[in-house]
């Protein structure tokens, strides 16, 4: 089962980032959401891997998963949901702005104020 | 009385002048001067017991971590440069306000003349050498405003700038020399260091040391090759160049150099550069004086040229050649500062500064004529007048000194300085004050009114009362403060007198007077020998430098900053590549020994279901919806494997972000382009998959490496305390409501500030050119009907069952997989539904509760909880629970860390509904759908349009 977890996070990684290296702000958008989900699996897996163990505490057992990874990955899916969020709308709001959903090439420069000379 | 308040009163006091302006420039004046007086009276109760050889000393802690006090003291040197500082500066408040005129923003000019005040007395009070660099730099900042004043003259501008540049730059150096020095000596105290002189000088570290400490003090002194700075800075109005480029500012690097005299002099370094740059800077500024036409430009150089004096009395490392350094710099600020104010007063009356263009002014204008004759006297070096006794004991120190074995080098050349210093004082008097009287200036001059001249007669007293009686007026001050500077050695034995008899230096003294005059007889010839000489000129070569420094830097800009999103990726992300490898290289590959889980069917699929989208995705992302639906799908996958690994909080949480942000991205579609172009080459592609996969690889061989081995988790405290320590078995809900409840605060704050950029940044786009392009988009006719009757009917029915599913998921949340979270995101996606179904404005009017609201109140709510334990005496966040008893329901629990999750419910519900009702509200705008109003909108379109006409809002607006 870890293999099999690993080569999912390695997966969801390299999809992810093949995805960043494009040209247009869809695709990164895509890719940050998949090195999300390819990070968050990361991190949850540093608790290590178990099956039918929630760390809800019952009179049953005393086995649990570890639950301090799984409370960091909750918040951490939150906030890439706020952060995704933002991006999406600084992408569209690019777009309205500039016509253009490239993201791997600058604004139009403006030209640079003539620099002041020291006349003595 | 406090020395702290030396500095601080004159800095907390500028802001008066400004405020006082209202009430006339004098009250204006007397706000200014108000503040020095006080500061002098302090300094004068500290008087006695400096003068009984005590050191006063004032600390208070600022950055103890890092060395920084603000420790103050006040020994001999530091009390007269203070007092001069302060004594001339209420001299020139006085003369400022005449000087002045009806148009100047006089406010400003008190508000940066007394920052600069009380920067300047902290440089020369300051204990702590750090704190010592604050003030110094305040110092450059400040005289920057001073100089540029006048800021519709591009001369002030630019003179600003390259004094900023020059002594700012010259500060950069100083604070690295004196972090070396501290680190040498072991202290960051003045009182500490000068102790430490023995240590410093054999420390290896004792060159570099010293190099970047005079690279400090050279440039603000104006020293070689530094010194062009400050005839630049002459564009500034008079009296600032009186006060900071005569007596304070340009003394400062003396003064540093004095202060640290006992730490660093002595050494072979120590003469060798310092000695032989006053000597070249005496030189080279009396020499460039000689040929200025410019009243201003002649003192400035002069004042080059005497700064080279000092720093050349300083650096011969000896206890006599201190005492006359210290003598100097009294002298010098006098008659120096005197003659500023009457070139201001020449340039005020006459109209012109140009010595071409004066003559005769003892007769036109004869008090501030005799005054001005007076400290030009004193700048030649004439018997009777300070200026010579200062000069007198230089001339007789150089005699011993010896310059690389060679007796001569230094009597010689000082001889040439001061036969320049005599020449040019003797043509700045005779130019303008001497000769016939002209008719021919631009307005006729007399003597201006007292206030204008009291300043410069307040100076020229001390001139004439130390030439005559030096060892009376003079006497005690130079001893206290020499002593200070050469710090334990033995003062000298010197005698301040008129006559010394038949010295040498009296020699020399006449063949300056005699070689003066005769270089004034043969001045003709000499300009046009020089003006046929080519010059190097040094601002030229600065204004080159500072040119190529501005293009190397763009260059560098555009290289690094190429405004490419997948550059940039691809940059960090090779270098983590880079940097893992390095490690994976250099490290052992032992296999891990923790068995793993036994793999099932369902996994299996749901794995290669994961494989097969992602690598779907990669290859097909050209497509976005379908992208889009992929995505969803991996992110489905990703809830399973949570469940299946005993994640349930993480799980429900993850279907449910889920959800939301497919609604997002569909949306954001609606107005995006909806294909990607391909647009990079094959080999780009390539080159880009051996990056991600190369990533992904480390990844996956990093999360294998570690899942394979045991560890010692940190949570079995959260474990064990989460029933008797947080009062619910719902560890994962525990931790993040009450263990690390105050990283939850901060998070939902982290969501809050995100849904109110989204809002800034989509609210704004209904102008302008994103509005333009909304207006000019079409949208295509997908669907025959916006509001499908079916789904309005079903989402309404559903609403309450989804309302009751989140309250449940977040009241059993303590206890069982669920929480404010979950229970945020459920309630936020059945709002949306209404949303989709019957369109946002529907909703949005029966939404008593709105986003922003939401915002708030959850921010509050969780921010007021943690509070409240402030009120039992508990740290903020101290969560507490109790068992409640009520009738029919029973016992149950109450915990505050309930309302805390209340916060985080409303946080994470206003964040949602925030950021997707305002983009659907951009669309509304973009398919200029008429918005209905009222319950209309279930009715079905062409009927709405033939019935009434409907009201046409667009969004909000009107």
């Amino acid at each position: 089962m870890e293999f099999l977890v690993a080569s999912a996070i390695g997966v969801l990684s390299a999809a992810g980032i093949y995805l960043i290296l494009r040209g247009r702000s869809f695709p990164v958008i895509i890719g940050m959401t998949f090195l999300s989900y390819g990070v968050n699996v990361f991190l949850f897996a540093m608790g290590r891997l178990s099956v039918d163990r929630p760390p809800i505490i019952s009179s049953d057992t005393t086995i649990y998963a570890d639950p301090l990874p799984q409370a960091l990955v909750l918040t951490a899916i939150v906030i890439s949901f706020g952060m995704t969020a933002l991006i999406v709308v600084l992408a569209l709001r690019g777009f309205l702005e500039t016509g253009s959903d490239r993201v791997d090439e600058g604004i139009p420069k403006l030209p640079e104020p003539a620099e002041e000379r020291l006349t003595s | 009385m406090n020395i702290v308040l030396l500095p601080l009163m004159p800095l907390l006091a500028a802001i008066f002048p400004p405020l006082a302006i209202r009430s006339g420039r004098t009250l204006c004046a007397v706000a200014a001067a108000v503040p020095t007086v006080a500061a002098l009276l302090i300094l004068a109760a500290a008087a006695p017991a400096v003068y009984r050889g005590e050191i006063v000393r004032a600390t208070y802690e600022w950055l103890p971590q890092f060395g920084l006090s603000f420790s103050v003291f006040l020994d001999g040197l530091g009390f007269f440069f203070a007092a001069m500082i302060l004594g001339i500066g209420l001299l020139i408040i006085i003369y400022s306000r005449f000087y002045l005129s009806q148009d100047d923003p006089m406010g400003r000019f008190y508000a940066y003349l007394l920052l600069f005040q009380g920067a300047m007395v902290g440089v020369v009070v300051s204990d702590n050498i750090l704190l010592l660099v604050v003030f110094w730099e305040l110092t450059s900042l400040s005289s920057f405003l001073l100089i540029g004043y006048w800021r519709a003259l591009p001369e002030g501008r630019q003179g600003a700038r390259m004094a900023l540049v020059v002594t700012g730059g010259g500060g950069l150096l100083l604070l690295a020399g004196l972090l070396l020095l501290g680190q040498i000596a072991g202290s960051y105290e003045l009182t500490e260091i000068l102790q430490r002189g023995d240590v410093i000088k054999a420390s290896p570290l004792y060159l570099p040391m010293l190099l970047l400490v005079l690279g400090g003090a050279f440039t603000k002194s104006a020293q070689f090759p530094f010194h062009f700075w400050l005839p630049h800075a002459m564009a500034a109005p008079t009296p600032v160049s009186a006060y900071l480029h005569s007596a304070t500012m340009v003394k400062a690097g003396v003064f540093l150099m004095a202060r640290l005299w006992p730490a660093l002099a002595g050494t072979e370094a120590w003469f060798l550069i310092v000695s032989m740059t006053g000597l070249i800077t005496m030189l080279i500024g009396a020499w460039i004086a000689l040929f200025k036409d410019d009243l201003k430009a002649i003192l400035a150089y002069s004042t080059v040229s005497h700064l080279g004096l000092m720093t050349m009395l300083l650096g011969l490392g000896t206890p006599m050649a201190a005492v006359v350094a210290v003598f100097h710099i009294l002298n010098h600020a006098t008659f120096k500062a005197a003659l500023f104010m009457s070139a201001g007063i020449v340039d005020h009356e006459a109209g012109t500064r140009d010595i071409r263009r004066l003559g005769g002014l003892l007769h036109l204008m004869p008090i501030s004529a005799t005054l001005a004759l007076v400290a030009a006297g004193s700048m030649a070096g004439l018997p009777l007048l300070n200026g010579f006794l200062s000069k007198e004991m230089m001339l007789e120190e150089v005699v011993h000194t010896p310059y690389a074995g060679n007796p001569w080098i230094m009597p010689t050349l000082a001889t040439v300085g001061a036969l320049l210093s005599v020449a040019y004082s003797a043509r700045l008097a005779v130019a303008t004050y001497l000769g016939r009287v002209r008719t021919d200036y631009p307005h006729h001059p007399h003597d201006p009114p007292v206030g204008l001249w009291i300043p410069v007669a307040v100076l020229v007293v001390p001139v004439i009362a130390i030439g005559l009686l030096p060892a009376l007026i003079a006497g005690p001050v130079v001893e206290r403060t020499a002593l200070a500077v050469i710090g334990s050695q033995a003062l000298p034995s010197y005698y301040l007198a008129l006559w010394h008899g038949f010295t040498p230096a009296l020699m020399m003294s006449v063949v300056a007077f005699v070689g003066g005059a005769a270089l004034l007889m043969a001045f003709k010839p000499l300009d046009r020998l020089r003006l046929a000489t080519p010059r190097p000129e040094a601002k030229r070569i600065f204004d080159r430098v500072l040119d190529s420094a501005a293009r190397g830097s763009r260059v560098v800009v555009a290289t690094l900053h190429t405004e490419s999103l997948p550059r940039y990726f691809a940059t960090i992300i090779v270098a983590i590549i880079v940097v893992g490898g390095a490690g994976f290289m250099t490290g052992t590959h032992a296999a891990g020994t923790r068995a793993p889980l036994p793999v099932n069917g369902p996994a299996l699929v749901i794995w290669a279901t994961l494989l097969a989208t992602s690598l779907a995705v990669a290859v097909l992302h050209a497509n976005r919806l379908l992208t889009l639906i992929l995505t969803s799908l991996v992110g489905l996958g990703v809830s399973i494997a949570f469940i299946q690994f005993s994640a349930p909080d993480l799980a429900l949480t993850q279907i449910s972000v889920e959800v939301v942000m497919t609604i997002l991205l569909l949306l954001a579609l609606n107005l995006l382009p909806r294909t990607t172009p391909r647009e990079t080459g094959a080999i780009r592609r390539m080159w880009d998959g051996v990056i991600a996969c190369s990533a992904g690889l480390g990844l996956a061989g990093l999360a294998y490496a570690v899942m394979t081995r045991d560890f010692q988790p940190i949570s079995e405290y959260h474990l064990a305390q989460s029933k008797p320590g947080g009062g619910g078995t719902n560890v994962v809900n525990v931790i993040l409501v009450d263990f690390r409840g105050f990283d939850t605060f901060g998070e939902i704050i982290v969501l809050c500030i995100a849904a109110l950029a989204i809002y800034a940044l989509l609210d704004s786009s209904l102008k302008g050119a994103a509005a333009r392009r909304l207006e000019s988009m079409h949208q295509g006719d997908e669907a025959a009907d916006a509001h499908p009757l079916m789904l309005v009917v079903v989402t309404r029915a559903l609403l309450p069952l989804a309302m009751t599913v989140g309250a449940f998921i977040f009241l059993r949340g303590h206890n069982q997989p669920g929480g404010g979270f979950i229970a945020g995101l459920v309630v936020a996606i059945a709002l949306l539904m209404q949303a989709m179904a019957s369109g946002y404005v529907w909703t949005a009017e029966r939404l008593r509760l709105n986003a922003h609201t939401m915002l708030g109140v959850g921010v509050l709510l969780a921010g007021l909880t943690g509070l409240g334990s402030l009120l039992f005496g508990r740290p903020f966040l101290t969560s507490t629970f109790g068992y409640v008893h009520l009738p029919v329901i029973g016992e149950f629990e109450l915990a505050t860390a309930m309302a805390f999750d209340t916060g985080v419910f409303f946080a994470v519900v206003g964040t949602v509904l925030l950021s997707l009702a305002q983009i659907a509200r951009v669309e509304a705008r973009a398919e200029r759908k008429p918005v209905p109003l009222g319950p209309s909108d279930i009715r079905l379109k062409r009927m709405a349009a033939t019935v009434a006409p409907p009201t046409t809002v667009h969004g909000k607006e009107p």
